[in-house]
C-alpha cells in the first residue's frame, strides 16, 4: 500500500500551494483582490494541511499539522517592496506569471486529491474518503479563482 | 390640508390602513416662500432624483424657474407623498455656483472655454490613445443619477464604438450587490417584489436597511401599516439604533462583518424547525441539500458567539420569519457594503425561496438600490454589463446585441467580465488606463481610501474628464470639465427599485451653456465618427425620445422588456413596472409568479460566481447545475472580515448616510433646509464606549485607521458597543482647501479600507479597524440630527427642526388613481 507516500506528497503540495498563495498575495499588495483573496485561500490549504496530518496518523505518518511559515519580517519587507513596485507596469506581467503558478500548483493538488480519493474508495477507507471529499472542492475553487483572475487580467496586461 | 415641518417630521402625518387595504393618498407640496399654487405657471411631470424610491412628483415652474414640487396622487409608488429631500432638494438646481461653461486645464489651472474646444480636446485625446494603445487605455465611470437613454448611449459608444471593457457606474458602491445577489439566486437581475407587498405582508424583515432614512416614503407606507389594524411584525438587522430598529418587534445588532453567520443561524433555525415549503423547493429550486449541510454548522449558540447577538433573539427572529404567511424581505448597505456582501444578500433570498414566498402579494424580496436611476445603470449597460440583461459569457447573446447595434460581435468586448471601478482605479494607478471620463459622480469623496484615490486621479499621466453640474472635489482635479444639465432641465426616463418606470420631463432651461448628458455623449459620438458595420453612424438617435425608442428595441424579448412603454403612455398617469410588452401591456407587479424564472441556461443573464472567490461559473457547469431554469439556492460559509480590531485599533468603523443628505452633498448641501438639518460631520459611539474613552457628547474627537485621520464631534448614540459610525457625505468642496483635507480630514473615506466583495466587486465601507481619541472638549452638543439613527441617548437641549416658513402642505382630500 502506497497511500502514505501519496499523503506525504499531498502534504508537501498543499504546503507549497499555501506558500505560493501567501507570497503572491504579498508581492501584489497593491492589487487588493489578489492580496486579500490570496491570504483567504491560503487559509483553505492550511485547513487541509491539518486534516492531512491528522488522517496521516492512520497510515503511520508524522506530518506537521502546522503550515510551514516564513518569518513575519521577510513578509513585511516584501509587502513594502510590493507597494512601491505597484506603480510599475512590469509588476503586471509578474502578476500573470504568479497567477499561472497558483493555477498550476492548485491543479497538481487537485490531481493528488483525486489519486487519494480513488485509493480510498478502492480500499474502502471511509475516513480518508471523507477528508478527500471535504477538501478537494476547495482546491477546485482555488484553481478556478486563479484561472478566472488570469483570464480577467490577461487582456489589459498583454495589450496595454 | 395641514402644514407640517417635514424636517422635524420626515415621514409626515400618518394615514393608517389595514392589511390588504389600499394605501390612502396624501399629497405633499412645498413651494418657494410666498408662492401660491394658483400662481404656478406649469406643473411638469417627473420623479425624485435624490434617492432610489422613485416618488412621482410634479415640478412647479414659475417665470421659467423651478419654484417647488408636488407629489403625484395618481402614482403607485408614493400616492402623493414626498420625502424631505424631494421637498427641499430642488433648490440646488438654481444654486449660483452651478457649472455653466466648459473648463480646460491650462498651465495647471482650470480656465473657461467653449464647447468645441473642450470636446475637441476630449475626442483628440481619445484618438491619440486609440492609436497608441487601443481602447484598453480608456475608461468610463458613470453614476446612478442619469437617465436610461443616457446610459444606453454611453454603453453603445463605449462598448460598441470604442470597444473598451472599462465601463462602470458609482452604482458599484450602492447597488452592485443587489444585482449580484439576484444573479446568484435567479440567474438574472430584476426585482422580484413590489412596493405593494408592504400592503399585504404580515412580517417585514429589513436586513442592513435603514429604510426610514434611505427611502422615507416607503417607510411611511410601513408606518401607516403599523398604525393600522393587523400591523406586520418588523425584524431589523442593524448595529445602529435606527428608526427601523426602534419600530422593530425584534432588533438584531450583530458585530459588523458577521452577516453571513447571522443569516446562516436564521436559516439553521428555519430548516431545523422545518419551516420550509418542501413542495416549492422540490418543484422550483436546485441546491437545497447544500444549504442544509452548510447551515448545520451554525446553531444559534455558535452564531451568538460570532455575532455577539443573544441566541434567544436569533431564535425569536427565526420563529417570526418561519411563521410568516406573507414575508417581505428587504436588504441594503448594511449587507451590501459589508464583509461577504453577496453571500449575505443571497442568504436573504434563500429565506424567501425555502419558504416558497415569492411572486404572491406580500411575499417579496426587495434587494434595494441606493440611487434614483441605479436600476437603469444596471439594465442599460452603464455598469459595464451588456444591455438588457444579456449574458457576456453567452456568445449567442453577444451576437444578438451585435445585431441590434449592427456591429461585428468581435467589436463588443466580452472576453471577461466588465472592469469594475476599483480595478479601473488600479489600472489607472499602474498606468494602463490613461483617460478616465467621470460623469455625475465624485470618486474623490465616495471611493474608499481617499489618499490613494486622490493620488491616482491627480496623476499627470491620467487624462481626467469630469462631466458634472458643480465643481466637485473630483472636477477640481480634471483636465476637462463639462457642465451638465440635470433633472428638471432635460427629458428622459428612469426606473426605481421595484421596476417602476417614470418619465421625467424638462421643466426649465439649464443654466448658461450646460448641456444634457445625452447631448454631450451624442456630440462625442459624432466627433469620434463612430460607425456601424455598414459605415452608418453607430448612434442612430438624436434626442431623448428617439434614444428611448432604440433602447426599447434592445430590450425586446429580454426580462426588462420596455417595448410596451412609450413617452405618451408614461405621460399623465402612474409609473409602470417592467416588463411591459404585448403580453403585459399594463406592466408586471411581481416577478417569478408560479415559480417561473429567467434562469434557463440559454436565456439567463449570468451563470453566477463563487460567493467567496468571485470566480465566474462557466456555461457547462451552470447547465449541469440548473438545466431546467429554477431558482438557485447557494450556500456560503462565514469568512471573517480582512481587517479585525486589534490593540492599536480596538473599534470597528462603519460609514453610512443620514436622511437629510445625499452622496457627497453636491445637491443637498446646497438646499438650505437639508444642509441646516445635518450641517457637519459627526462620529457616533455608544454610551459605554464614550465612558471608557472619557468622551462626551459634543467633544471633538479624532478617529484613526491605518489609512488616515478624521476629526468630528462626538454623538453619543444607540449604536452597539465597539462600533464607531461616520457619515460619508462630508467632503471638502465647501471648505477652503477645496478638494482635499487641510490638516485633519472630515471625509469618512479617508479611513476606509481598499477591499471589495469578490462576487459583486462592491467596496466594503462597514468594516475597518479604528481608534478614537479626544482632541478637545466640545462647545455644545454635536449637530447631528436627533430624529434619525443619530438620535442622542440622552437629551441635548434641542431637536432637529425646520425653519419657520419652510413647512410643507399635506393634503388628505385628494382621491387617488389606481392602486
Amino acid at each position: 500500500m502506497k497511500i502514505g507516500l501519496a499523503l506525504e506528497e499531498l502534504h508537501r503540495a498543499e504546503n507549497d500551494l499555501a506558500q505560493e498563495l501567501l507570497q503572491v498575495s504579498e508581492r501584489h499588495k497593491a492589487d487588493h483582490e489578489i492580496y486579500h483573496l490570496g491570504r483567504d485561500l491560503a487559509g483553505w490549504s492550511h485547513r487541509h494541511i491539518r486534516q492531512i496530518a491528522e488522517i496521516g496518523r492512520n497510515y503511520g505518518l508524522d506530518l506537521d499539522p502546522e503550515p510551514e511559515s516564513e518569518s513575519a519580517w521577510a513578509e513585511r519587507i516584501r509587502e513594502k517592496g510590493a507597494e512601491l513596485l505597484g506603480r510599475r507596469s512590469h509588476a503586471a506581467l509578474l502578476l500573470l506569471r504568479d497567477l499561472r503558478e497558483i493555477y498550476m500548483k492548485a491543479a497538481g493538488v487537485s490531481a493528488d486529491w483525486d489519486l487519494l480519493g480513488q485509493a480510498a474508495q478502492g480500499i474502502k477507507h471511509t475516513d480518508l474518503l471523507d477528508v478527500a471529499q471535504r477538501c478537494h472542492p476547495d482546491t477546485l475553487r482555488q484553481m478556478h479563482w486563479a484561472h478566472a483572475k488570469l483570464k480577467e487580467e490577461a487582456t489589459q496586461i498583454l495589450i496595454s | 390640508m395641514k402644514r407640517t415641518d417635514r424636517i422635524a417630521q420626515p415621514w409626515g402625518t400618518r394615514t393608517p390602513y389595514p392589511a390588504g387595504g389600499q394605501w390612502p393618498v396624501r399629497v405633499d407640496t412645498h413651494l418657494e416662500d410666498g408662492l401660491d399654487p394658483g400662481e404656478v405657471d406649469r406643473w411638469v411631470q417627473t420623479a425624485s432624483i435624490l434617492h432610489s424610491n422613485g416618488d412621482a412628483l410634479d415640478i412647479a415652474v414659475k417665470d421659467g424657474r423651478i419654484a417647488g414640487v408636488r407629489g403625484r396622487a395618481v402614482d403607485r409608488v408614493n400616492r402623493g407623498r414626498l420625502g424631505p429631500k424631494d421637498l427641499y432638494g430642488w433648490q440646488a438646481n438654481s444654486s449660483p455656483d452651478r457649472l455653466t461653461v466648459p473648463l480646460i486645464r491650462e498651465g495647471g489651472k482650470l480656465v473657461e472655454t467653449d464647447w468645441d474646444t473642450a470636446m475637441d480636446r476630449v475626442a483628440g485625446r481619445t484618438r491619440e490613445l486609440l492609436a497608441e494603445q487601443g481602447a484598453s487605455a480608456i475608461g468610463f465611470y458613470t453614476t446612478g443619477q442619469l437617465f436610461a437613454e443616457e446610459y444606453y448611449t454611453l454603453g453603445i459608444l463605449a462598448h460598441g464604438g470604442l470597444g473598451t471593457n472599462h465601463v462602470d457606474g458609482n452604482t458599484r458602491l450602492c447597488t452592485a450587490t443587489a444585482a449580484a445577489a439576484l444573479k446568484e439566486s435567479f440567474a438574472c437581475d430584476g426585482q422580484p417584489g413590489s412596493y405593494t407587498d408592504v400592503d399585504h405582508a404580515d412580517v417585514i424583515a429589513l436586513y442592513g436597511h435603514n429604510m426610514a432614512e434611505t427611502q422615507t416614503v416607503l417607510w411611511a407606507r410601513i408606518l401607516d401599516r403599523l398604525a393600522g389594524p393587523n400591523p406586520p411584525a418588523i425584524i431589523c438587522v442593524d448595529p445602529r439604533a435606527t428608526p427601523v430598529a426602534r419600530a422593530a418587534t425584534v432588533h438584531l445588532a450583530p458585530r459588523p462583518g458577521t452577516n453571513v453567520a447571522l443569516m446562516n443561524g436564521l436559516l439553521h433555525e428555519i430548516i431545523a424547525n422545518d419551516w420550509v415549503d418542501h413542495g416549492y423547493i422540490e418543484a422550483h429550486t436546485v441546491g437545497f441539500e447544500d444549504l442544509v449541510q452548510q447551515v448545520k454548522d451554525y446553531p444559534p449558540e455558535t452564531v451568538a458567539t460570532i455575532c455577539d447577538v443573544p441566541a434567544d433573539r436569533i431564535r425569536e427572529a427565526a420563529r417570526l420569519i418561519g411563521g410568516a404567511e406573507r414575508l417581505l424581505s428587504t436588504v441594503l448597505q448594511g449587507f451590501y457594503q459589508s464583509n461577504q456582501a453577496t453571500a449575505a444578500a443571497v442568504q436573504v433570498n434563500n429565506i424567501n425561496i425555502v419558504r416558497g414566498m415569492l411572486g404572491k402579494p406580500g411575499c417579496g424580496i426587495l434587494q434595494m438600490n441606493g440611487q434614483p436611476t441605479a436600476q437603469n445603470t444596471r439594465e442599460a449597460g452603464g455598469d459595464g454589463d451588456l444591455p438588457a440583461f444579456r449574458n457576456w459569457s453567452n456568445d449567442a447573446h453577444v451576437q444578438d446585441l451585435a445585431r441590434v447595434w449592427n456591429v461585428d460581435p468581435m467589436s463588443i468586448p466580452h472576453m471577461s467580465p466588465p472592469t469594475h471601478v476599483m480595478q479601473m482605479m488600479r489600472y489607472a494607478e499602474e498606468g494602463s488606463i490613461r483617460m478616465l471620463w467621470v460623469n455625475g459622480t465624485n470618486p474623490a469623496v465616495s471611493l474608499p481610501e481617499l489618499g490613494r484615490v486622490r493620488s491616482i486621479l491627480s496623476q499627470e499621466r491620467l487624462f481626467l474628464v469630469v462631466q458634472d453640474i458643480f465643481l466637485s472635489e473630483t472636477a477640481q482635479l480634471a483636465d476637462v470639465v463639462l457642465p451638465a444639465a440635470t433633472w428638471g432641465e432635460k427629458t428622459g426616463t428612469f426606473t426605481n427599485v421595484d421596476r417602476t418606470v417614470h418619465l421625467s420631463e424638462k421643466a426649465v432651461e439649464p443654466p448658461g451653456q450646460a448641456r444634457a448628458d445625452l447631448d454631450i455623449f451624442l456630440d462625442y459620438a459624432r466627433r469620434m465618427d463612430l460607425k456601424d458595420k455598414d459605415g452608418q453612424p453607430l448612434v442612430k438617435w438624436h434626442d431623448a425620445e428617439s434614444a428611448f425608442e432604440a433602447w426599447k428595441e434592445c430590450t425586446r424579448g429580454r426580462p426588462c422588456d420596455y417595448t410596451g412603454l412609450s413617452y405618451a403612455k408614461l405621460r399623465g398617469g402612474s409609473g409602470i413596472q417592467w416588463p411591459c410588452n404585448e403580453d403585459n401591456p399594463d406592466g408586471t407587479e411581481r416577478l417569478y409568479v408560479d415559480g417561473k424564472f429567467w434562469s434557463a441556461p440559454d436565456y439567463c443573464e449570468s451563470y453566477g460566481r463563487d460567493l467567496v472567490t468571485g470566480a465566474p461559473m462557466q456555461a457547462p457547469e451552470y447547465k449541469a447545475l440548473n438545466p431546467e431554469g429554477r431558482a438557485i439556492i447557494r450556500a456560503a460559509e462565514y469568512v471573517p472580515p480582512h481587517e479585525l480590531p486589534s490593540e492599536d485599533f480596538p473599534f470597528q468603523l462603519t460609514t453610512g448616510r443620514t436622511l437629510y443628505q445625499f452622496h457627497t452633498r453636491t445637491k443637498t448641501g446646497r438646499a438650505l433646509q437639508l444642509q441646516a438639518a445635518a450641517p457637519e460631520v459627526w462620529v457616533e459611539m455608544s454610551a459605554a464606549d464614550a465612558g471608557t474613552y472619557a468622551l462626551a457628547e459634543g467633544d471633538l474627537a479624532e478617529v484613526t485607521t491605518p489609512r488616515g485621520k478624521v476629526r468630528a464631534q462626538v454623538r453619543v448614540s444607540g449604536i452597539r458597543d465597539g462600533v464607531l459610525f461616520l457619515p460619508f457625505h462630508y467632503g471638502y468642496w465647501d471648505t477652503p482647501a477645496g478638494h482635499e483635507p487641510d490638516g485633519a480630514g472630515r471625509a469618512a473615506n479617508e479611513l476606509t479600507i481598499t477591499d471589495w466583495d469578490a462576487a459583486s466587486k462592491q467596496p466594503l465601507f462597514k468594516t475597518a479597524a479604528a481608534r478614537i481619541r479626544k482632541v478637545s472638549g466640545g462647545e455644545g452638543p454635536s449637530k447631528a440630527p436627533t430624529n434619525t439613527a443619530s438620535a442622542p441617548v440622552s437629551p441635548i437641549g434641542w431637536s432637529t427642526h425646520g425653519s419657520p416658513g419652510s413647512e410643507a402642505d399635506e393634503d388628505f382630500s385628494v382621491t387617488g388613481g389606481e392602486a
